[in-house]
């Protein structure tokens, strides 16, 4: 048997081509005669529609045609797009149709498109199309629109309330009649968006020919965008085909699927020639998807020894115009909350309200940042209502190793009830306090303090369930040319999917990770698909490239000792050969195995052999797959200026056995960066009328190269049960305690002035203000 | 975000620039220098100018030269023309430690220094020094030559006192006598950022006293300028903690500051008093 | 002239006889006329650095410049760096030290810290991580992009 590749930090496969220009994202695709489209949005949050005059646009240079609703298929007018996950607790299940009607509902919502020769030219004629706006009243701020007689976001509707549900366990009141300590938190959480630096892109080619269009689209998700345009536009299955080619970062908006996504097909099957759209950063702060704000009312009782008993509060979600993706962030949101705590009752409320803002759906971390700063800022709150160290009554509060599995008495997302799977988090925590020195911190701030620096360390805490099902698939196969290929609906856009999976698959059939090739994101390849997001290829994607090519294996080497006619344990596979042992003489390679199980007439196949050397397997995890993680941050502020500097960042990190520890900690340094983004820097702000305010990255500040501290990660690798490969989701980790943490550690670095920050982003001009309130 | 359409000019001579200016300016002609700050707002079509006169070929307006006590820059030298002294000086040296502030380094490989001027962004770093340092700006036109005082050329955010058929040709500051120590501080939430405020301070020490004190605040209201009280409380003064703190007061003090979603008016007066005593601190330890 | 000029760009040695609006980027240019796309437009304002090239050696956002400007200057590109199929050192130390995940924003790094490196390869750390704050990265949090170039630097150097 060959190398393992299991737990190695193998290079990525896909590196090559990316940087040498070889690299195919979306709008590198050139197809002859393709046109271009671009899109009329509303510069109103809230706006009727009294009429569209296009004639103007229509006669310009270069343009083919231009679109409004009333102009496209009677069929597709009436439609809304699918709410992807419907859930008992919504009221308003409100979708938009393809293009707005009637009225607009955020700035960006498009009204019409235009198809030219050339984007400059669609751009000029989009310009000139002439929309007869009536501005209504805008539902801005989430907790003013839930107040009566607030403008509604969508006229005709009561009001703005999209969902409101309850998640509850224990007795909660009893808990804080019991309690000896009870600290309230009132906080803003803002998360910002994803920011991928690839735009969203749709490029749609019809092959009249074949009567087969195809669709290339930017996104996580492509079997899901084929799915969508199935319902939607009423196509046949097999007229369909779409492909995520390279895809630039992704970080959950592009889970979603887009209304761009259904009409640039359209189009290009109406038009007969391709039609492309590219979205530029200006539309992707517009419209594509975002989380944006979280308004938290919560307090936690604790006993007098800082034991918690119980949290209790509620929560208002601004969940944007329409609610695609359902409640799934507010109500992650709301089952993250009791983390990694022995919390005996839990009541929170959430009222989902609708804004005249883009839609919100998961962003990296998925409404679990948010939980994770509420729960973390109380148990600071609760550190200095007892006069503990923080890392302390964290200590005292964690879920004992021995008490997993972990029944925490929520159902999750899929319906299934929290259960924790595996992991040790005393023991993350105190790994990562040794990694970090925590102890020796009150030292370090005692020196920092003789040079006249002032200096704090925060710690955060969170569980994350990762490995979302149903499912995810892969298909392994062996052609006669005895090249050896996996599929799978996976989606990456930067995961390094294909290294991981090849590694899994070249240790089966002792080849190199670089014989293996992998074909992702592409629906001819693999009939059902998920898609890349919510952490989940690693516990439905990888325990599928594994079990399909054991089959694989086994099923070459039977062929193998049919052909060769020797024992099946007497086979052994190396280097692309199947052979005897001890007689290499005796040997067939892959390609020859292939063939002889490829169907060749007159010809018997081995009896008991199904034809074709290939396998597919769904896996299907039996639930979620939690992995846990603790951060530290220490950081200098100066108090003059308010500018923070992150002097060093640790995290405790298990996300069970590791596939390649090189990725996974590319994934956690990366999510750290997102997170010290929503920690210092990321905000979309709007004015009272809705509209956006941060449309350029000038105004929304991402984190840059002096600004992201290197993540040093410790790896406790606890195994989930719920795979063979004990693996759990890496993708989000990073960023999600990370604003709670360096927010903690702000704090504690003010101590002496008892400044405190229940919000995020924290920006300088908080800082000095703080201190400046203290000191009056 | 694709650029409206524009007729493009690209004269080689400073006549034919101002000559197409001047044919131009009224039908929405603009100069074209580095473009670092102009084609982006075209590109969110913001400026949708009708015609652009592309001065990069213009012949002779690269160049730096030293006449009359003063460095002359011509309006197209680049940024990262200053990143090593272009002059043996202090004023050499001031430029080296500013330039490095300017947005990026890709940037500063085109972006201009009178393009900056003329733009006249608040948190142009090269208006605080053209302020602080009292630059001369020659404006060339096709009516003629002017010599405008830099006091007498910012006018508010975004505006100056350029007429519309005027080049700025060229921008002449003054070489600083030897012994001028100089200070330059901004702040800014990340690197290359647009500085919420920014300190420029230079003065020299005669007899242990304080002589010839110039302050330049940028970044914190809609123009750069020089703050004479701050610099009053810095002549005859003997450097040191007592001195740069009134200096830095009293710049707070004249501060009438821009407000913006993450930046308060008092969080900016705040942050020029810390720039202007930091500024000074550095100028006294070099 | 708002109509079409003809110019010609020369990209990685190579001369592209194109016919452009006065209009159009550089960086259009680049990948719609020249077929070179490995040149990336993340924003088209100037701040995300993926449309990084070098001209006449140095380093410029292609989104800022227009075309017409680039006639007569030496263009390149991300596909230039490798020659004659072999990775450049910092192509190779990217791939070594993790640099990149979705390679979107990888060729502006590229060329930002190609132009910069031969210009100084002595350069500092603390003066490195400033250049390379230039562009935007949004999923390697850059560390690896910072310990890719000082690798790349100092096999550069050794090789000198």
């Amino acid at each position: 048997m060959g190398a393992s590749f299991f737990g190695a930090r193998v290079v990525r496969l896909e590196d090559a081509a990316l940087l040498t220009g070889r690299g195919r994202f979306t709008d590198d695709i050139r197809i002859p005669g393709t046109l271009h489209a671009a899109f009329v949005r509303s510069p109103f949050a809230h706006a009727r529609i009294g009429g569209i005059d296009a004639a103007a646009a229509r006669a310009m240079p270069g343009v083919i045609g231009v679109w409004t609703l009333a102009d496209l298929p009677e069929e597709l007018r009436g439609k809304s797009l699918l709410l992807l996950l419907p859930n008992p607790a919504i009221s308003q299940p409100l979708m938009p149709t393809v293009l707005a009607g009637d009225e607009a509902r955020y700035v960006g919502e498009a009204v019409a498109v235009v198809v030219a020769e050339t984007r400059p030219l669609a751009e000029d004629a989009a310009a000139a199309v002439i929309v007869d706006w009536d501005p209504l009243p805008a539902a801005s701020d989430a907790r003013d629109a839930l107040k009566p007689g607030a403008p509604v976001a969508h006229s005709g509707t009561e009001n703005n309330i999209a969902a409101r549900f309850v998640n509850a366990y224990g007795d909660i009141d009893a808990a804080f009649v019991r309690a000896a300590h009870v600290v309230r938190e009132d906080i803003l959480h803002h998360r910002g968006g994803g920011h991928a630096m690839e735009g969203r892109a749709v490029l749609a080619h019809h092959d009249a020919e074949e009567s087969r269009t195809m669709v290339w689209s930017a996104t996580q998700a492509p079997h899901q965008v084929k799915r969508n345009l199935i319902g939607l536009l009423g196509w046949d299955e097999n007229e369909i085909d779409v492909i995520a080619p390279d895809v630039g970062g992704g970080f959950g908006p592009k889970a979603m699927f887009y209304i761009e996504e259904a009409i640039i097909p359209l189009l290009a099957r109406t038009l007969r020639r391709p039609v492309k759209w590219t979205e530029d950063r200006r539309e992707h702060f517009l419209c594509a998807s975002q989380e944006r704000d979280q308004y938290w009312n919560v307090e936690a009782a604790f006993d007098a020894e800082g034991r918690l008993l119980g949290v209790r509060g509620t929560m208002i979600h601004d969940n944007g115009a329409y609610i695609p993706w359902g409640i799934v962030s507010p109500l992650i949101s709301s089952t993250t909350v009791p983390g990694p705590y022995v919390l005996p009752a839990y009541r929170l409320e959430t009222t989902v309200a609708l804004t005249n803002k883009v839609q919100v759906t998961p962003v990296r971390g998925a409404g679990r940042p948010q939980a994770v700063f509420a729960m973390e800022r109380l148990m600071d709150a609760g550190a200095r209502a007892l006069g503990l160290d923080a890392a302390e009554i964290r200590r005292r509060n964690l879920i004992p190793a021995d008490l997993m599995p972990y029944d925490v008495g929520l159902i999750f997302r899929d319906g299934k009830p929290v259960t924790y799977d595996s992991g040790d988090y005393p023991r993350c925590q105190a790994e990562a306090e040794a990694l970090a020195g925590y102890a020796g911190f009150e030292a370090r701030r005692e020196a920092a303090r003789a040079e006249g620096r002032v200096i704090g360390i925060g710690i955060a805490n969170y569980v994350e369930g990762t490995g979302l099902g149903p499912f995810e698939g892969a298909t392994v196969r062996i052609g006669p040319s005895g090249k050896i290929m996996v599929a799978s609906g996976a989606a990456p856009q930067g995961q390094g999917h294909r290294t991981t999976m090849a590694q899994l698959c070249a240790e089966k059939f002792g080849v190199g990770v670089a014989d293996i090739e992998v074909v992702l994101a592409d629906t001819t390849a693999i009939a059902h698909g998920v898609g890349t997001f919510a952490s989940r290829i690693a516990c439905n994607a990888m325990p599928s490239v594994h079990l399909a090519s054991i089959d694989v294996r086994d099923k070459a080497v039977r062929v193998a000792a049919h052909m060769l006619e020797a024992a099946e344990e007497d086979i052994e596979l190396e280097g692309g050969k199947a052979f005897v042992r001890g007689v290499p003489e005796m040997a067939l390679t892959l390609g020859q195995i292939a063939h002889a199980v490829a169907g060749t007439p007159g010809y018997a196949l081995p009896p008991g052999l199904d034809p074709g050397l290939e396998s597919t397997h769904y896996f299907s995890p039996a639930a979620a797959a939690y992995c846990n993680g603790t951060h530290i941050a220490e950081v200098e502020v100066d108090v003059e200026t308010g500018h923070v500097t992150i002097l060093r960042y640790v995290t405790g990190h298990d996300a069970g056995r590791l596939i390649n520890p090189l990725i996974v900690d590319g994934q956690v340094q990366g999510g750290v960066a997102h997170g010290v983004g929503n920690a210092l820097f990321e905000a979309l702000h709007f004015d009272a009328e809705a509209n956006p305010l941060t449309t350029t990255f000038a105004d929304y500040i991402i984190p840059g190269a002096c600004d992201v501290p290197w993540a040093e990660t410790v790896h406790i690798e606890s195994p989930s049960p719920l795979n063979p490969l004990g693996v759990k989701g890496a993708g989000e980790g990073g960023t999600i305690p990370a604003a709670a943490a360096i927010v903690s550690a702000i704090e504690d670095a003010l101590k002496e002035y008892g400044a405190r920050f229940p919000y995020v982003p924290v920006t300088p001009s908080d800082i000095v203000g703080a201190i400046a309130a203290a000191e009056a | 975000m694709k650029p409206a359409p524009f007729q493009y000019h690209a004269p080689k001579t400073v006549a034919d620039a101002v000559a197409l200016l001047a044919a131009h300016a009224g039908d929405d002609g603009r100069i074209l220098a580095g473009g670092q700050s102009l084609v982006p707002t075209m590109a969110f079509r913001l400026a949708r100018p009708a015609h652009l006169i592309d001065i990069n070929n213009v012949e002779g307006l690269d160049c730096i030269a030293e006449a009359g006590g003063r460095l002359c820059i011509g309006a197209t030298v680049r940024h990262a023309a200053f990143h090593k002294p272009v002059t043996a000086g202090p004023l050499g040296a001031l430029l080296s430690a500013v330039v490095r502030h300017i947005a990026h380094y890709p940037i500063r490989q085109r972006g201009t220094f009178c393009g900056s001027l003329a733009h006249a962004d608040p948190a142009s770093e090269w208006c605080c020094v053209a302020a602080a340092l009292d630059a001369e700006l020659v404006a060339r036109s096709a009516r003629g030559e002017r010599v405008i005082q830099a006091a007498a050329f910012f006018d508010g955010a975004m505006t100056t006192t350029l007429a519309e058929d005027e080049l700025l040709a060229e921008a002449r500051l003054p070489l600083l006598p030897e012994g001028t120590k100089f200070g330059f501080q901004e702040f800014s939430r990340r690197a290359g950022d647009f500085a919420i405020a920014m300190a420029l301070v230079a003065f020299r020490v005669e007899g242990g006293r304080i002589a010839d004190a110039r302050i330049g605040i940028g970044g914190a209201e809609p123009a750069a300028r020089r703050i004479a009280k701050a610099e009053a409380a810095l002549d005859g003064a003997a450097p040191g903690k007592d001195a740069f703190a009134a200096a830095a007061d009293a710049a707070a003090a004249a501060m009438d500051p821009m407000e913006d979603v993450n930046t308060s008016a008092g969080y900016r007066r705040d942050l020029v008093r810390t720039l202007v005593r930091r500024a000074l601190e550095d100028a006294a330890a070099a | 002239m708002t109509e079409k000029t003809d110019i010609t760009l020369t990209v990685n040695g190579r001369d592209f006889a194109v016919t452009v609006e006065p209009r159009r980027t550089l960086a259009d240019t680049i990948r719609d006329d020249c077929g070179q796309t490995g040149t990336h437009i993340g924003c088209e304002h100037g701040v995300c650095g993926a449309c990084t090239v070098l001209l006449d050696g140095e380093p410029v956002r292609s989104c800022l410049m227009f075309a017409v400007q680039a006639e007569g200057r030496e263009i390149r590109t991300v596909e230039g760096l490798a020659a004659d199929g072999a990775l450049s050192p910092l192509q190779q130390a990217f791939i070594d030290n993790h640099a990149l995940q979705c390679g979107f924003c990888t060729p502006g790094f590229l060329m930002l810290a190609t132009g910069v490196l031969e210009r100084d390869p002595d350069i500092g750390e603390d003066e490195l991580r400033e250049v390379l704050s230039s562009n935007l990265c949004r999923c390697t949090g850059y560390q690896n992009i910072v310990k890719a170039v000082k690798s790349a630097a100092a096999t550069m150097k050794a090789g000198r």
